[in-house]
């Protein structure tokens, strides 16, 4: 490690890096699994958000350890240091999420927590594997009959158009291309539009973990040929009744700030989704990435819940 | 038959060249879990262009490759990339062929003259809505041989494929091909998106034989 990632995360010292890594095989796609607490503890698995990476749990993660959690993420497969692949979909992500717990070797259900995407990836394994999960926290990955925050009009013919043949030139050019480089400050300060409320030092480690150096610059590892859409597909409300369909102990916990990466889901919107006997928090002054900007107060809210829930 | 290998993403794709002809190319795209023909179909005999097969992901010689994750979307861009080799085309689609064909018209309007919707492996999918999720599960030893990918075998019979979703692709094609009658329909299977696609005045029924002879006139 060189000098300047050791002085950026020496800046930080309540970021940790993981206890232990190791490498899972999904069928032929290597997976990168991070672990953080005493393997003889209680798993806690955590699915980080698309386009992000298992070091996002740097501060989240070493907290529940220190509750007495076996904390374990992964990056999903073409995200921070897994393999790239050639395909991706939601449910091979799903599938990759089993092949992950299962690799935990635990007897009893394991209790999942999931931000953004994940959220939704921990919602669907608690449906395909109820045997397996012990309880489902979800971080802003609450679904809304609207859908993504980000979605076109798909009634407006240009601006179908637009994406469409945006995302076929993307495939076109995405076997030789790759993300621009930058120097670490300035990859942290593109984080910051997602993320305006990150200090500094948080930024700067982020972009320690999530990207590598190359010969000329920083780039994050995230695989170029990734890309949002083509949506339309998949239906946000059909998300909705499986979410309600759930019978695992719940926790939801939304950021109340509306941004660009997330689902803008409403407290108004998720109450009478939840499932039965939910636990539901709102968090004022907070955006998307609430166990990035709050982890201590996301790991307190966490590790009062397992208590009463496991 | 003359087989030349696109870079695509992280694959290798096979197109091949089944007849040389002159004038504009028919690409036929085969139903799931096949390959491109060796020889061009007897129903092109009346095409004066050229006739290509191409081998989708996971498909014939086409790259096979490691863990899933198929979709119609992402074989959308395998014949995509058909396009930016060949120019314009038109299509000749078989089962999945046909479905991934008329996502490819709705997304390349402009570059595409004419869809054949054709019966053959893979035209329904997994249906009009999702069903109960589940976690699909191909042994790893039977992963790593020959095409097709079972992977793809699961995935691309199981996805959903709703009809707003279908229409909304030849929404786009009435809008901006230039193609009075631009889809022919000549399966006898109809699943759910077809039916909603065939509610447009640019998709009609017809015969193989008399869509590829009205398309190869246009």
């Amino acid at each position: 490690m060189n000098n300047e990632i050791e002085v950026i995360r020496a800046s930080l010292p309540r970021a940790q890096r993981p206890d232990r890594t190791r490498r899972v095989d999904v069928g032929g796609i290597e997976i990168s699994v991070v672990e953080w607490g005493d393997e003889k503890n209680q798993p806690l698995l955590l699915a980080h958000g698309g386009f992000d990476f298992a070091g996002t749990f740097d501060i989240l993660g070493p907290l529940l350890a220190s509750a007495g959690f076996r904390a374990v993420a992964w990056d999903q497969r073409g995200h921070g240091d897994s393999d790239l692949a050639a395909l991706y979909t939601w449910e091979a992500d799903i599938r990759d999420a089993a092949l992950v717990l299962a690799s935990l070797d635990a007897t009893d259900p394991v209790p999942v927590l999931g931000h953004s995407k994940g959220g939704g990836m921990v919602d669907q394994l608690a449906e395909v594997l109820p045997h397996r999960i012990g309880a489902v926290i979800n971080l802003d990955g609450i679904p809304n009959e609207r859908g993504f925050a980000q979605k076109i009009d798909r009634t407006d013919v240009a601006a179908l158009d637009t994406e469409l043949a945006a995302w076929l030139d993307h495939r076109r050019r995405a076997g030789g291309t790759n993300r621009r480089a930058d120097t670490l400050q300035g990859l942290a300060e593109r984080r910051r539009i997602m993320n305006p409320r990150l200090s500094v030092e948080w930024l700067q480690y982020l972009v320690t973990v999530g990207a590598r150096k190359d010969t000329d610059g920083w780039r994050w590892k995230i695989d170029p040929a990734l890309r949002f859409g083509p949506s339309g597909a998949w239906k946000p409300h059909w998300a909705i009744p499986r979410l309600r369909g759930l019978h695992v102990p719940f926790l939801g916990i939304i950021g109340t700030i509306e941004e660009e990466m997330g689902w803008g889901t409403t407290p108004h919107e998720a109450l009478p989704i939840l499932p039965e006997g939910a636990e539901f928090h709102a968090l004022a002054n907070t955006g998307h990435f609430v166990h990035i900007e709050r982890p201590e107060d996301i790991a307190e809210i966490v590790v009062d819940f397992l208590g009463r829930a496991l | 038959m003359k087989t030349t290998f696109l870079d695509h993403v992280r694959s290798q794709l096979a197109l091949h060249e089944l007849r040389e002809g002159s004038g504009r190319p028919l690409l036929v795209l085969h139903g799931l879990g096949e390959r491109s023909p060796s020889t061009a179909p007897s129903v092109t005999e009346s095409w004066a262009g050229p006739v290509f097969g191409l081998d989708f992901t996971g498909h014939g010689d086409s790259t096979l490759p490691a863990g899933g994750g198929y979709t119609c979307e992402a074989l959308m861009s395998d014949a995509d990339a058909a396009i930016a080799e060949l120019g314009p085309v038109t299509l000749l689609g078989y089962g999945l062929g046909a479905y991934v064909g008329l996502l490819l018209f709705g997304s390349r309007p402009r570059d595409i003259r004419g869809l054949v919707i054709a019966d053959g492996p893979g035209l329904d999918g997994g249906g009009a809505r999702p069903t109960s999720p589940m976690l699909l599960y191909v042994p790893q030893d039977e992963t790593r041989h020959n095409t097709p990918d079972p992977w793809a075998l699961l995935e691309l019979a199981s996805d959903t494929r709703p009809p707003d979703y279908a229409a909304e692709h030849v929404r786009q094609v009435a809008a901006l091909s230039d193609m009075d009658k631009a889809i022919a329909v000549v399966s006898m299977g109809r699943p759910e998106w077809l039916e909603a696609a065939m509610e447009s005045d640019v998709v009609f029924e017809s015969t193989i034989a008399a869509a590829i002879s009205m398309f190869g006139a246009g």
